[in-house]
């Protein structure tokens, strides 16, 4: 018999992670819902005060239905560290204005219930939980997932239909008529001033609290930058009348490609461990809402795409899995 | 008397075959958007159920194990055709909404296993009421979801409206989406039920 109480104490034996950094998961969610919270409020003063409840409906009901499902599975209640608050702000920011107000509810309980519990809680979801509560309320009404309204701001927009819809119903031309000349549009665009979903809008604020994640180190640059980039690329590339005839900015800042980039194919959880597998699941992403806008029925794909890359992102693990310290390529 | 209301009661709640054994999922996602399509399916399988059961049980030692299979799929599909031809006379309309699927009842899972499992090893009567044992807690499983999805997906059961206009009803519900989603709540809920019935069981057993 070897005595091994002597050992315990010097070589602690304990599952992985070793390295441990003062990041928890609630100081980490209270910062993405700081760096959201600009474009939120100019959602606000975009669209009018409305749009302020239907940010709180979706926060407090996606909490409350954390705290009950917590309740009934009999774990820990865990409401405080945010995830619930953050995933119901994403969903909520990207919602028409115009939407009824129980809709960010039945969202919350898609994405709180459905998409993050039934998978076994936070940190085991295989989809986006926002993305699914948004993709289940634009399946389940999708007249009031695609009426817009009138802005407050935005004395040269009169239309109450988004860029990607102009785009998608009366062409590109058209779309620069409605905005006047093609600067102006770029700088309704990069400002915000323009037609969509709540908070996906405005440029400029979503890139600054995306660089301030950035420099927290919170998320790695190199899956916004992908993403957005192929779609610049691509839309540049097939542009409507032939080869390199695209406009790129305009893509690039329209819809909810920033917000999704950012903020949503960002998300720790569904998407790959890896940095190479993390720029494969945002050249993917880009790719597939490059598909959509251009190709497909919705003018706008950036929720499926994220989602439909959540749903390969175990493959993508296996296929990047670095190898072990010590060993060759081959004996993997 | 007792073993038959076993062998039947066994059917409806402990090895219901959609919520416990999940066999002939594919029909209880696709003609459960509405209730009436749901219980015409569940009858129809009923009644095959327990048909091929008893022409399984009648045949059993006539037919050599090795071409059992076939014999089965045979009698099924003879039987299937039968309740095809039936509903296609008296009930057109139905027979249109259920359609490819009700061809297909020939290769549910739930009909073979039951011949494979239980008609093929046991006398006719007992078979009879394996077959409406199962064929029932078929029918029920699908009238629940199809109840479900059809109230939530358009406001109404048996095309009759029981909620009223300000219900805008989730389109969901009626897409095969919302199906997987119900069928997976359902199956759990049935789970904790049984749990609990047990519990009960053993209770009254320590008593």
């Amino acid at each position: 018999m070897v005595d091994t109480t002597m050992n315990d104490k010097i070589f602690n034996v304990s599952m992985s992670p070793h390295i441990r950094d003062n990041e928890s998961i609630s100081k980490i969610m209270w910062t993405v819902i700081i760096a959201l919270t600009p474009a939120a409020l100019f959602g606000a003063f975009n669209f009018g005060y409305r749009v302020l409840m239907v940010l709180l409906i979706g926060m407090g009901s996606a909490v409350l239905f954390e705290y009950l499902t917590q309740k009934i599975r009999k774990k820990a209640i865990t409401i405080r560290d945010g995830s619930a608050c953050l995933t119901g702000l994403l969903l909520a920011m990207c919602l028409p204005p115009t939407i009824p107000f129980y809709m960010p509810a039945v969202g919350s309980f898609i994405a709180i219930v459905i998409a993050k519990h039934a998978m076994g809680g936070l940190g085991f979801n295989i989809f986006n939980p926002a993305h699914i509560g948004r993709a289940a309320l634009m399946i389940s009404w999708p007249v009031a997932m695609t009426t817009w309204s009138k802005m407050t701001t935005g004395v040269d927009v009169v239309s109450t239909a988004t860029p990607l819809n102009i785009l998608k119903q009366q062409g590109y031309q058209k779309l620069i008529e409605t905005f006047g000349s093609a600067p102006d549009m770029y700088q309704a665009l990069f400002l915000g001033t323009r037609n969509g979903s709540i908070g996906e809008t405005s440029t400029v604020l979503l890139l600054l609290g995306g660089c301030f994640l950035i420099y927290k180190k919170y998320i790695n640059w190199q899956v916004p930058v992908v993403m957005v980039g192929t779609v610049g690329i691509l839309t540049w590339v097939f542009g409507p009348a032939g080869l390199f005839t695209g406009d790129p900015l305009f893509h690039m800042m329209a819809g909810g490609l920033i917000i999704g980039a950012f903020f949503m194919a960002t998300d720790m959880v569904t998407i790959p461990i890896t940095i190479k597998g993390q720029v494969i699941f945002a050249l993917g992403a880009g790719i597939l809402t490059v598909l959509i806008r251009l190709k497909g029925g919705y003018p706008e794909g950036v929720c499926y795409s994220i989602l439909l890359m959540n749903s390969i992102t175990p493959l993508i693990d296996r296929f990047v899995q670095p190898v072990r310290f010590g060993l060759r390529g081959e004996a993997k | 008397m007792k073993n038959l209301w076993d062998i039947f009661k066994k059917g409806v709640i402990v090895e219901n075959p959609i919520f416990v054994l999940a066999l002939s999922l594919c029909p209880a996602l696709a003609v459960t958007a509405s209730a009436i399509t749901a219980l015409t399916m569940g009858l129809s399988v009923m009644f095959v159920i327990t048909a091929n059961n008893v022409v399984v049980s009648l045949t059993r030692k006539l037919v050599n194990p090795k071409v059992r299979v076939p014999v089965y799929i045979t009698s099924i599909a003879t039987i299937v055709t039968l309740v095809q031809l039936l509903l296609q006379a008296f009930a057109p309309e139905l027979y249109k909404a259920l359609g490819i699927y009700l061809a297909l009842i020939v290769v549910f899972a739930i009909i073979l296993a039951r011949a494979e499992v239980f008609a093929s090893k046991n006398s006719v009567i007992p078979s009879f009421f394996d077959g409406l044992g199962m064929g029932t807690g078929f029918t029920l499983a699908l009238l629940l979801i199809g109840c479900i999805r059809e109230l939530l997906g358009a406001g109404s059961i048996f095309g009759i409206p029981v909620i009223g206009d300000w219900y805008d009803p989730a389109l969901i519900m009626i897409l095969p989406a919302g199906g997987f989603i119900l069928i997976g709540y359902l199956v759990g809920g049935f789970k904790m039920l049984t749990e609990y019935m047990e519990k009960v069981e053993a209770k009254k057993g320590d008593a």
